[in-house]
């Protein structure tokens, strides 16, 4: 296990703002990234100088491959006026955005830096899906997965059919994690997905009868989700509707040393907490239904911060799959292992449950630009934390949020706790 | 600049070749001479018996290029009996049900089809249920 130290020096977001997450054929990384940017800087309360920030962090999965780019963190920091300060870009798949957050804070703490500018971009709908597909496959290990006709639904779908097994979950358990996530996307401006399943249902019987074609009948979200023909099987027991898109998008935060945060804001959101973990590949594992990283970065996490998984009032979780919440819920401490299936249908990880999950619509429904789903995540507890989530808002004073970042099966994994004090 | 690629791990594929720790007689795959149990030097070769059991598995509708053609097909994580997981398709498996813990066994087939002008091939070990 690896020793506990505690940041040299303490580190608050003082800045947070993100471009729509979707599918944007006009747009480049550089367009999305700026997008980020503006509505970063309008967002710190005492306003900031770029000329001030003295580093760039930037977590971005495959540009060389999704955009034929390579060497893309100089191109980011001179498109919002940064040059020439260091720009350092940071590939852990998709927990790329969570180690650049990281990587600014230890700047930040180690003295070299005062002000860092973290970052996160993919630009993903470029490619056909097939394409996408093997980028994809490349966070995975390539000599001795991918050739055996592995695909990344696939590794999740065979951590399900191991939770299945082990704790008596059904493939219905997680069609309930992707109707909340659909359900608090829908609230979400920036969500990709915008649509509750009931909407997506309606949509689809609304254009049946413009067409003049039979009208499909489903008695319920569930019903709609096991019809093969509307929600399609991509690897057993994961379907279409299990699986996070294909997007394009991006995020930015400014980080600030503890002492130069009230220069910024009354109200800066504080870092208590950090840790960042790796894994062997999947068929290495002798335990698919947790993973290893993810335990042991929040046990570093919670360590710094002194909280524990019970005081954590909301958290943004890596959905990539919904095997994938259900897994990272009970990972994180907040349910025992075997028992995080059931949370999404009792509601507890509702919005106006004990422990709302994922109220940005996860990525599931927000979107997955993957380099950018990290640092995303730390926009929605900025904007839950300081009361701005708007009809999504969790009810009270929240004191503690989190957000768990993972990088392909679990090879990386990074949990950051953030507070008020 | 795939061919290399495959041709370097053709005892691994064809032969289910590791290797075993002399310290502490672990059992290691893919091979990579130093032991993930014990850390020491594990040099020596050792040939898998290619018995093993399911550990998990999924059914791929939605496949890759070069895959695309035998979709769905099944591939799983197998526990070797020496211990170690492999991942590999399942074969032969006609109308059986898969289910954790069903007993297979090795057989070497053509992985994956050519998908460029180049032809490649893959050959390599896939998993059949244990006749009996
Ligand atoms: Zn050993």
């Amino acid at each position: 296990m690896a020793k506990f130290r505690p940041l040299s020096r303490g580190v608050a977001v003082v800045g947070a703002g993100m471009s729509k997450f979707g599918a944007f054929p006009g747009k480049s990384t550089r367009d999305l990234f700026v997008e980020a940017f503006l509505e970063m800087r309008d967002s710190v309360d005492k306003g900031f100088n770029p000329a001030e920030v003295d580093a760039l962090y930037i977590g971005n999965f495959s540009s060389d491959l999704f955009e034929g780019q390579g060497h893309t963190a100089p191109i980011m920091a001179e498109w919002v006026g940064l040059a020439p300060k260091p720009a350092v870009r940071v590939e852990d798949a998709c927990a790329s955005s969570g180690v650049a957050l990281r990587q600014g804070i230890l700047a930040i703490a180690s003295g070299v830096a005062d002000i860092v500018l973290v970052g996160g971009i993919e630009k993903m709908t470029d490619l056909p899906t097939a394409e996408v597909t093997d980028t994809l496959a490349t966070a995975s290990d390539m000599l001795y997965e991918i050739p055996a006709g592995f695909t990344f639904p696939g590794f999740y779908a065979s951590m399900a059919t191991s939770y299945m097994h082990k704790f008596g979950a059904t493939p219905e358990s997680f069609m309930k994690v992707g109707i909340k996530n659909h359900e608090n996307g829908a609230l979400n401006d920036k969500a990709q997905f915008g649509k509750t399943i009931r909407q997506v249902m309606d949509d689809k019987i609304a254009k049946s009868e413009a067409r003049g074609l039979p009208i499909p009948v489903w008695e319920n979200e569930i019903a709609f989700l096991q019809d093969a023909r509307a929600n399609p099987i991509i690897a057993w027991p994961m379907r279409l509707f299990d699986c996070s898109p294909i997007s394009d998008g991006a995020a930015a935060l400014l980080l600030v040393s503890e002492d130069l945060a009230n220069k910024f804001s009354e109200d800066p959101l504080y870092i208590l907490g950090t840790g960042q973990a790796s894994d062997v590949a999947l068929h290495e594992r002798e335990n698919l239904t947790g993973l290893r990283a993810a335990r042991e970065a929040a046990r570093q996490a919670y360590l710094m911060s002194g909280v524990t998984p019970a005081d954590i009032q909301v958290a943004e979780v890596h959905d990539c799959f919904t095997i994938a919440e259900v897994i990272a819920i009970e990972d994180l401490g907040f349910f025992p292992e075997g028992e995080g299936y059931r949370a999404a249908e009792t509601g507890v990880t509702g919005r106006t449950g004990e422990k709302p999950i994922n109220t940005s619509g996860g990525l599931k429904s927000k979107g997955h630009p993957v380099g950018a789903s990290g640092a995303g995540q730390v926009i929605e507890i900025w904007k839950q934390m300081r009361g701005l989530a708007g009809d999504r808002q969790v009810a009270g004073e929240l004191e503690f949020g989190l957000t768990h970042n993972v990088g392909g099966t679990g090879g990386t994994c990074t949990v950051h706790i953030f507070g008020r004090r | 600049m795939d061919i290399p690629r495959h041709w370097r791990l053709r005892k691994q594929r064809y032969g289910l070749v590791g290797e075993v720790c002399e310290s502490c007689n672990a059992k290691v795959f893919p091979p990579r001479d130093i032991c993930p149990e014990c850390g020491k030097e594990a040099k020596t070769l050792y040939t898998f018996s290619g018995h093993g059991e399911v550990y998990s598995y999924t059914t791929v509708f939605d496949a890759p290029a070069g895959f695309d053609e035998t979709a769905p097909y099944t591939v799983a994580m197998i526990k070797l009996d020496e211990g170690p997981l492999v991942t590999a398709q399942l074969t032969d498996l006609e109308n059986r049900k898969v289910e954790i813990g069903m007993p297979v066994e090795m057989v070497t087939r053509k992985l994956r089809n050519a998908t460029d002008e180049r032809g490649l091939l893959v050959y390599g070990y896939k998993f059949r249920p244990v006749m009996n």
